[in-house]
């Protein structure tokens, strides 16, 4: 083998194990998914091949309502989140001093407990009759027939409560990582502490903001137990209905298919996003 | 720090263009040869996915035993093993902190060890896990499942999955099965199943907040309960229960009746009579009080009651109760079939299944452990209770569930009723 071969074929070799673990791990079940969406049968007779495109438009046109909702409350559980994450973060990277580490802990410590008993452990906390609720009417502070449970608010607010920690750690990492002396040098130029905050702050910690959403609009829009445990009639959401087609229908190719309109939604959204907010600022910060 | 020496300087003027965002919106993204090289992987990996879904996905059919198999020479060629795999719901036999008596006893008896494992959650599940491995024409590790009467069984007979019981092995059945649990629609003859238990869905009501007597199903769709009514989020149970309501027997009804069912369904729902569609997370929601009313499995409000929820009433309304069985069946390829059916024949004795009806308070399908409860055992709450042996006026109202003819037939009945549940 010529050396010249061997200096080209280098970088292929290399990229080999990468590559296979994306063929075998992402590339191989996206296509198989792809090819159950399109086959046509039944649990009995099989399903075959069929090339049914057909179903990507009838999945859109009869679930147009969850998919919207799905992305109406992954959205508004992420912005919440970073809200009230940000300047938590922010307290910790830069007051923080030696308890730093402590009070990150302490931040995560609610979630060693599974996610699923943390929820149902919200299902008695906002009973209707329960200790919040049951105490706020009896003191007469809310009508008597007040609930909290079965509503889009509970559960948007439990996909906001298991999105915290995912939206603390990048924001944390971000700005712990901005360079103090650029904060102080804009001090010493006399910028005043809210425009050190949207020149120097913000800028430097969009990495994190941009990570922190990520994590959690995927992971939530694609959510089903928080709607399965605290929402109510007209409260479902995409991945409950994959899940009954998968699992209590077992009807395979709707439930690939909804599965794939979300990924290449999702995949959608992410791209604009990217290309809004920056990619440099995402590799900079996976780097 | 993470100081990259490329960062762009910031603008001391605070400007109003984001620099990354300019950088976006005017740098190519791609490359020509990056182009053709990424479409290259993306043909060939193409060829692959081909590959893969040409193949399609084998159905059931045809994956269980052959018609015309000689089951009788079959049964006279097996011999007990001395172990079994038994496969139950949990909480679903007597249970000290050595095991469950019951079994303790048995494997004394008969020298035949039990391995109870209480690990099937939902039918749907279960038979998702075992469906696959009966496809394959492999034992699913069990002598005996236990399943409701519904989709799945009728799966599992229809795909030929399950062993035929040999009828000369249960003596005790013949002698002491109720006769709500003989000859069921879904399984004539018992042919495939006994009843472990039974039980009843009917109507669950909290005496605190509503003064009313409740004997209706109609009365779950009663506007002064809103937001308050607790319904099903199984689609048999909600159908069957939309059915009752109109009048129609689920046992013999069509798909223009599962329509109307569903627009009265439909109309609780829009309606906002129904709190939620729930699992069997159903009962918490009453006790704690966020339903005063709601669809109820007798042994549950049962069990509620004596652990001191006195306000819960269970009824069994005037258009009857839809009456349901989780039956023990013997999975294809099982590989200790005898002991199972030393198992049937043991647990269908008066006297052994008296312990289990009194810790379990389904109802239980041998009557005549009920003078036993009430005498040896000495517990007339359970003994004379009438979830667990229901008298013969509430018999009387038991009503068969709709047995699907086949998968369309059940992609039908889903297709009508899970829109409603899944809105």
């Amino acid at each position: 083998m010529s050396t010249k071969l061997r200096t080209a074929l280098v970088p292929y070799l290399l990229s080999l194990p990468a590559a296979l673990w994306l063929g075998i791990f992402f590339v191989l079940p996206i296509l198989t998914i792809l090819g159950v969406s399109l086959m046509t049968g039944n649990s009995i007779d099989g399903w075959t091949l069929t090339w049914n495109f057909s179903i990507f438009g009838d999945a859109i046109s009869t679930y147009a309502t969850q998919f919207g909702r799905s992305f109406l409350y992954g959205g508004i559980s992420t912005a919440v989140a970073l809200l009230t994450m940000y300047p938590v973060a922010y307290w910790i990277a830069f007051h923080g001093g030696r308890f730093k580490s402590v009070l990150l802990f302490l931040l995560l410590l609610p979630f060693f407990v599974s996610f699923v008993i943390r929820i149902l452990a919200w299902q008695f906390i906002l009973a209707d009759d329960g200790i919040i609720l049951g105490a706020l009417k009896d003191v007469g502070l809310i009508p008597e027939d007040t609930h909290v449970l079965s509503t889009p608010f509970a559960v948007v607010a439990g996909l906001t409560y298991d999105a915290l920690p995912f939206m603390l750690l990048p924001l944390y990492v971000a700005l712990q990582r901005i360079d103090r002396t650029q904060v102080e040098g804009a001090a010493d130029l006399y910028a005043s502490a809210s425009a050190r905050f949207r020149t120097i702050i913000l800028p430097l910690s969009a990495p994190g903001v941009y990570a922190g959403i990520v994590l959690v609009a995927i992971t939530n829009i694609g959510d089903y137990l928080s709607a399965s445990i605290l929402g109510g009639p007209s409260t479902t959401m995409i991945g409950n209905i994959i899940q009954t087609q998968y699992v209590n229908n077992a009807d395979y190719p709707i439930a690939s298919a909804l599965a794939l309109i979300l990924m290449v939604a999702l995949m959608a959204a992410m791209a604009v996003y990217a290309r809004v907010f920056g990619t440099r600022t995402l590799q900079e910060h996976v780097t | 720090m993470g100081q990259s020496g490329e960062r762009e300087p910031e603008s001391p003027t605070g400007q109003s263009v984001r620099p990354d965002l300019l950088r976006g919106l005017t740098q190519p993204r791609f490359s020509r040869r990056r182009f053709v090289r990424g479409a290259a992987g993306l043909l060939a990996a193409g060829s692959l996915g081909g590959a893969i879904s040409a193949c399609g996905i084998a159905g059931t059919r045809d994956t269980g035993w052959k018609d015309g198999f000689d089951w009788d020479a079959w049964w006279s060629e097996q011999s007990k093993q001395g172990t079994f795999d038994f496969a139950n719901w949990p909480l679903y036999i007597d249970r000290t902190k050595d095991g469950s008596p019951t079994i303790n006893a048995f494997s004394e008896k008969y020298g035949i060890t039990v391995n109870y494992r209480p690990v099937i959650q939902d039918n749907a599940t279960f038979f998702a896990q075992i469906s696959p491995v009966l496809q394959a024409g492999q034992s699913t590790g069990y002598d005996m499942v236990v399943i409701s009467n519904g989709w799945q069984l009728t799966q599992m007979i229809k795909n030929h999955w399950l062993i035929p019981l040999d009828h000369s092995r249960m003596p005790n059945f013949k002698r002491y099965a109720a006769t709500s649990v003989r000859d069921p629609n879904y399984d004539p003859g018992n042919t495939y199943t006994v009843a472990w238990q039974s039980g009843i869905t009917g109507i669950a009501y909290d005496t605190n907040n509503i003064d009313r007597e409740i004997n209706s199903v109609k009365d779950l769709w009663d506007p002064a309960f809103a937001g308050k009514v607790g319904m099903m989020a199984d689609d048999t149970e909600l159908g069957s229960v939309g059915m009752l309501a109109l009048g129609i027997d689920p046992k013999t009804s069509t798909p223009a009746d599962w329509e109307r069912a569903a627009d009265l369904l439909r109309k609780q729902r829009d309606a906002g009579i129904v709190r939620q569609y729930y699992d069997q997370s159903y009962i918490k929601a009453l006790q704690q009080g966020d339903t005063w009313i709601s669809m109820a499995w007798s042994g549950d409000v049962f069990l509620s009651q004596q652990s001191g929820n006195k306000n819960l009433k269970f009824v069994v309304p005037d258009e009857g109760v839809m009456f349901w069985q989780d039956n023990c069946m013997i999975p294809l390829h099982a590989a200790h079939p005898v002991d199972a059916m030393m198992w049937i024949d043991y647990f269908y004795r008066p006297e052994v299944q008296a312990p289990i009806a009194d810790w379990v308070w389904y109802i239980s399908p041998v009557p005549d452990a009920k003078p036993i409860i009430a005498g040896k055992l000495d517990d007339p709450t359970v003994a004379d209770s009438p979830y667990v042996f229901p008298t013969p006026e509430i018999q009387r109202k038991f009503v068969a569930y709709y047995d699907p003819k086949g998968v369309e037939d059940q992609l039908k009945w889903t297709s009508i009723f899970d829109p409603i549940i899944q809105s």
